[in-house]
């Protein structure tokens, strides 16, 4: 069975959140994560799509073959907007901080529930981030 | 947008969560349970989430409150059947559900809000098996 290309999913409501979790969840399985290691990452892209959608004012979702240490292929998954951006990242980055919405475990809880986590964002220029996980 | 259905069995109000949560669902769930508390004037609340294959933050929150809101109107909540996957990621989230009653099934869930699951598997049946020793 050959991989998917890498297609990139619009990011623009409630119902697109819930895409967002069923492709990541068959993409994880495909790749061979755990169980666990699938609701993992399942979890954190819900977190960042969520922000995609509420924060971001919508965007895109990609999901990419990541290749980590001695050649292992896990997933990466990519959540672009080209909302208002984030001021403060560290800050944004630091547990219960939060915009107001929400919890403040967003992108925290991502970060811990992720192997590799990346995150590229200039206030007025939108917000990339990246979250990658392996199999054990 | 999918709802959610709420069933009244005798003094509660059963929640058996089947479809994907969007965020606009589980607002709308919390609002009928609500109205549902009041209008049944029932006394406890089982969501039971062997089906939901992943709780986010956002999920996770609705629990939490749909606990709290209850109590304050005199109802107890228990959530069941949670995966173990879904517990170890909660944990790792950062969120414990410190005020949220779980059980591990249905029938453990009515048992904690003191009220016997049907067809009452504990009483007179097991008096009469013969492996039925206290």
């Amino acid at each position: 069975m050959t991989s998917p290309p890498d297609q990139e999913v619009p990011i623009a409501s409630g119902d697109d959140v819930v895409r967002v979790r069923q492709l990541v969840r068959a993409a994880a399985a495909a790749a061979g994560l755990s169980l666990v290691d699938q609701t993992k990452i399942v979890t954190a892209a819900s977190e960042l799509a969520r922000n995609t959608h509420v924060h971001g004012g919508g965007g895109t979702m990609r999901i990419e073959r990541a290749v980590g240490e001695r050649g292992r292929a896990g997933i990466r998954i990519v959540f672009h907007d080209d909302g208002p951006g984030i001021p403060d990242v560290e800050q944004a980055l630091s547990e219960g901080w939060s915009s107001g919405t929400g919890l403040g475990l967003g992108l925290s809880g991502a970060r811990r529930l992720s192997d590799e986590f990346r995150l590229a964002s200039e206030p007025g220029k939108g917000t990339t981030v990246a979250v990658a996980k392996w199999p054990r | 947008m999918e709802r959610v259905p709420v069933l009244r069995i005798g003094g509660l109000l059963l929640v058996s969560i089947q479809v994907d949560l969007q965020d606009q669902t589980v607002l709308a769930l919390q609002e009928d349970l609500a109205e549902r508390i009041i209008a049944t004037g029932a006394h406890g609340v089982i969501i039971d989430i062997t089906a939901v294959d992943i709780v986010d933050s956002f999920i996770g929150r609705m629990f939490a409150t749909i606990a709290s809101m209850s109590r304050l109107m005199d109802a107890e909540t228990v959530v069941v059947g949670m995966r173990p996957a879904v517990a170890i990621t909660l944990v790792e989230l950062g969120l414990s559900l410190g005020g949220v009653r779980t059980a591990l099934d249905l029938e453990e869930g009515m048992r904690l809000l003191g009220t016997a699951p049907p067809g009452g598997g504990s009483g007179d049946g097991a008096a009469a098996g013969p492996a039925g020793g206290s």
